[in-house]
C-alpha cells in the first residue's frame, strides 16, 4: 500500500550565505493510510517548518512532498488553497475560531471554500451539524466561541477540521492551551477519530500527549532522529 | 454561485461592525448627496435668475457705463437719458436711475437707518413694470421741479405705518422733509435687490440733496432702462443709442464708454457666472466623494491588518487569495454602494425638501442621480482594491501567525 504522505529529501533553507539557516536539512517521512503519528522536537528543531510544509500553508526550498498521489511541493498559491480544502483539516492551538460567528457557522467555514461542487445551504449545514454531534456539541450550534469552554471550543476546531472528510487531519499542539481534564478530552475523540480510519499527523511537545499516537518521530535540526512506535521515551532522552 | 457566497461572507464582515460600517458610509453618503443637492441649487438658481429677468418686462433694454472701465461712471448723466427719450425712435419710455448712499429714514415716530434711497424719472413704474399700489407716482413736472415727494416701497410702508395708508404723511429721510405721494407694489426680491425695502424719489431731488461731495457732476445716473416698442425695433433701437451717446461723449463708438445690454445679454451674463458657480459646486462635491473613497480605503487597510487571523485562517481552510481579494473587495463595493444609494435618496430628498420650505430654489437634474451613483460605485472599486489586493497577497502562515 502506498504511503499516503511521503515527502522526500524535503529541505526548507532560510536566508542566504552566511546567515543561512537550514530549518528542514533532508527530511524523509512516510505516513500510510491510517496511521496517527506524532511529531516531537523542541522549539527550534524544524517541527514546525515541517507541519506548515505537510499543511500545505509553507512550500519546502528543495526535495518533494508526495500527499495521497499528488507532488504538491511546487504547486501554485490557488493549487495549495484547494489542496489544503480538499485532503487537510487542520487543528491549531489556539483553536482559531471566528469569534464573531456562531460554532455551526464555523464549521460551516470550509465548504464556503470547496472548489468544484457547490455545497447548498441545506447540505451545508447538515454536515457541519453532523460533525459537530461526532464531537459530541450537537446541542451547541448557535453558541458563539466565547460562550463555550476551550475544551468545547477545541471540538468546534476539530469538528470544522472534518467537515470536508479530508484523508489528513493536522493538529499542532491540540492540547496545548488546555488543562488536563480538557486535554483528555481532546485526546480521546482523536483517538476515536483514528478508530474509524482516520490518519492523523500530530505535533506536541508533551510526552504523555504523544505517547497516544502508535508512532512518533523525533525532529531534531531539521532531521529526523527517531522514528518508531517507543519514540516518545527516545525522543524525551535527547532533549 | 460562488460569487454569491463571497458577497455573503462580505455582508457578514460589514454587519459584525456595524456603527464602523455606517461612519465609513457616511463620507460616500455626504458625497454623493452633496453633488445631488448642490447641482440642484445651481440648476434652480440659474431658473430663477431667468424668471426674474424676463419678470423685468420685456422688450427692456438696459444702458449703463461701460463696466471695468476707468472713468466711465463718469460721462453718464442725466441729460443723456433725455435725448435718448427725445430721439431714439421706436421707444415708450425711459427710465434714468441713481442709488446716492443709504439714508436713514424717520416718519410716524419710526426710524429706520440705512435705506437705500434711488432718484428714477417719472416713467419709472412703466418702464420697469412695477406698479404704484396706493397713491400715485410723481410725475416728470414734479421731477423737474425737485418736489419734495417720496413713494415708499411695500416694505417700508409697512414698517413705518403699520397697515394704515401713509399717503400725506411726512417722511424724513436724510435731513429733509419729503410728502409721501405714493406706495410700490409688493415685488420682494428680484437679483438680490430688495425692492420693497427701498424708497423711490425724483432723480433731479436726489441730485440736489443726496449727492453730496461730488461738485463735478451731480447729474450722473448709475442705469438708464429704455422700454422699446416692440422686440423687431429692438436692434434699431440699440444702433441709435450707439450712435447718440458716442457722440454725445466724444468717444470712438468701437470703444464707447457705456454699454448697451438687452435682457438675454444679460441672461447670458448671468448664466455664465452660475455656471461657473455649478462647476465650482460640482468640484467641491466631487472632492467630498473622493475624500469619502480615502475613507472607505483607510477603514478596509485597518480592517485588514485587524484581520490578519481571519484571513490566515480563511486560507488555511482552502480561501484562494482571489477568494480573499473578492471579499475585501465587495465590502469596500458593499459600502460604497449603499453609501451611494443613501446618498441619493437623501440628496434628492434634501432637494425637494429646501424646494419645499422656500429655503432655496432647487431643480433637481436627472443626470446627477446616476452621476453621483455611478462615481459612488467607483470610488470603492478604486480605493478598496488595493486594501483588497494586500490581503489577498498576505501569507497563510504569517498571516496565521499574527498576533
Amino acid at each position: 500500500m502506498t504511503a499516503l504522505i511521503e515527502t522526500r529529501n524535503l529541505k526548507k533553507i532560510y536566508g542566504t550565505g552566511e546567515a543561512t539557516v537550514h530549518a528542514l536539512a533532508g527530511v524523509d517521512v512516510k505516513v500510510k493510510r491510517g496511521e496517527f503519528v506524532a511529531i516531537m522536537g523542541p522549539s527550534g528543531s524544524g517541527k514546525s517548518t515541517l507541519m506548515n510544509i505537510l499543511g500545505c500553508l509553507d512550500s519546502p526550498t528543495e526535495g518533494e512532498y508526495i500527499l495521497d498521489g499528488r507532488v504538491v511541493s511546487q504547486l501554485s498559491r490557488e493549487e495549495l488553497a484547494e489542496v489544503r480544502n480538499q485532503k487537510l483539516g487542520f487543528i491549531f492551538q489556539a483553536f482559531n475560531l471566528l469569534p464573531r460567528l456562531s460554532t455551526l457557522a464555523n464549521v460551516m467555514l470550509p465548504m464556503l471554500y470547496n472548489p468544484d461542487e457547490e455545497v447548498s445551504d441545506d447540505e451545508a449545514r447538515n454536515r457541519a451539524v453532523a460533525s459537530l454531534e461526532a464531537v459530541g456539541l450537537g446541542s451547541r450550534l448557535d453558541h458563539l466561541p466565547s460562550e463555550i469552554s476551550g475544551g468545547q471550543q477545541q471540538r468546534v476546531a476539530i469538528a470544522r477540521a472534518l467537515v470536508n472528510n479530508p484523508p489528513v487531519i493536522l493538529a499542532d499542539e491540540p492540547t496545548g492551551n488546555l488543562d488536563s481534564k480538557s486535554s483528555v478530552e481532546i485526546i480521546d475523540i482523536l483517538h476515536k477519530l483514528h478508530d474509524n480510519g482516520a490518519t492523523i499527523v500530530m505535533v506536541t511537545h508533551e510526552p504523555e500527549i504523544a505517547r497516544h499516537a502508535q508512532r512518533v518521530i523525533c525532529v531534531r535540526d531539521g532531521l529526523i532522529i527517531s522514528d518508531g512506535h517507543d519514540g516518545e521515551s527516545e525522543c524525551m532522552r535527547s532533549y | 454561485m460562488k460569487f454569491k457566497r463571497t458577497l455573503r461572507i462580505a455582508w457578514e464582515g460589514l454587519t459584525l461592525n456595524k456603527v464602523r460600517s455606517f461612519l465609513t458610509t457616511l463620507g460616500v453618503i455626504i458625497g454623493v448627496a452633496s453633488v445631488i443637492v448642490m447641482l440642484a441649487v445651481s440648476s434652480g438658481a440659474e431658473a430663477a435668475i431667468a424668471d426674474q429677468i424676463n419678470a423685468l418686462g420685456a422688450n427692456l433694454l438696459i444702458v449703463g457705463p461701460m463696466r471695468g472701465m476707468p472713468g466711465a461712471s463718469k460721462t453718464m448723466v442725466i441729460d443723456d437719458a433725455l435725448a435718448i427719450e427725445e430721439q431714439v425712435v421706436g421707444i415708450t419710455g425711459i427710465s434714468a436711475e441713481q442709488a446716492p448712499p443709504a439714508q436713514d429714514i424717520k416718519a410716524n415716530g419710526v426710524s429706520l437707518e440705512a435705506i437705500s434711497v434711488i432718484g428714477t424719472t417719472a416713467d419709472f413704474p412703466d418702464v420697469r413694470d412695477y406698479a404704484v399700489a396706493d397713491g400715485r407716482y410723481f410725475n416728470a413736472v414734479e421731477d423737474d421741479r425737485k418736489a419734495k415727494v417720496a413713494v415708499l416701497g411695500a416694505g417700508i410702508a409697512k414698517d413705518l405705518f403699520g397697515e394704515f395708508s401713509p399717503i400725506g404723511q411726512t417722511v424724513t429721510v436724510g435731513s429733509t422733509k419729503l410728502t409721501i405721494i405714493g406706495v410700490m407694489e409688493e415685488k420682494g426680491i428680484v437679483s438680490d435687490l430688495d425692492y420693497d425695502g427701498r424708497i423711490y424719489l425724483p432723480i433731479n431731488l436726489v441730485f440736489q440733496k443726496y449727492i453730496t461731495g461730488m461738485t463735478l457732476s451731480s447729474d450722473r445716473v448709475k442705469t438708464i432702462y429704455v422700454k422699446v416698442e416692440s422686440q423687431d425695433k429692438i436692434d434699431s433701437v440699440i444702433t441709435q443709442i450707439n450712435v447718440l451717446l458716442a457722440e454725445r461723449h466724444d468717444v470712438d463708438p468701437a470703444a464707447p464708454d457705456f454699454s448697451v445690454q438687452t435682457q438675454q445679454d444679460i441672461i447670458a451674463t448671468q448664466e455664465a457666472t452660475t455656471a461657473a458657480f455649478r462647476d465650482l459646486l460640482a468640484w467641491v462635491a466631487g472632492i467630498s466623494l473622493l475624500v469619502g473613497g480615502i475613507g472607505i480605503m483607510n477603514i478596509m487597510l485597518v480592517s485588514v491588518t485587524e484581520r490578519t487571523r481571519e484571513i490566515g485562517l480563511r486560507q488555511a481552510l482552502g480561501a484562494k487569495p482571489q477568494d480573499v481579494l473578492m471579499q475585501f473587495l465587495l465590502e469596500a463595493i458593499i459600502l460604497s454602494l449603499v453609501g451611494g444609494l443613501v446618498g441619493v435618496i437623501l440628496g434628492v430628498g434634501g432637494s425637494y425638501l429646501f424646494n419645499a420650505l422656500g429655503t432655496m430654489q432647487t431643480r433637481i437634474v436627472p443626470l446627477s442621480i446616476p452621476l453621483a451613483f455611478g462615481a459612488a460605485a467607483i470610488v470603492g472599486i478604486f480605493f478598496g482594491y488595493y486594501p483588497a489586493a494586500q490581503a489577498a497577497k498576505l501569507e497563510p502562515i504569517v498571516a496565521l501567525r499574527h498576533e
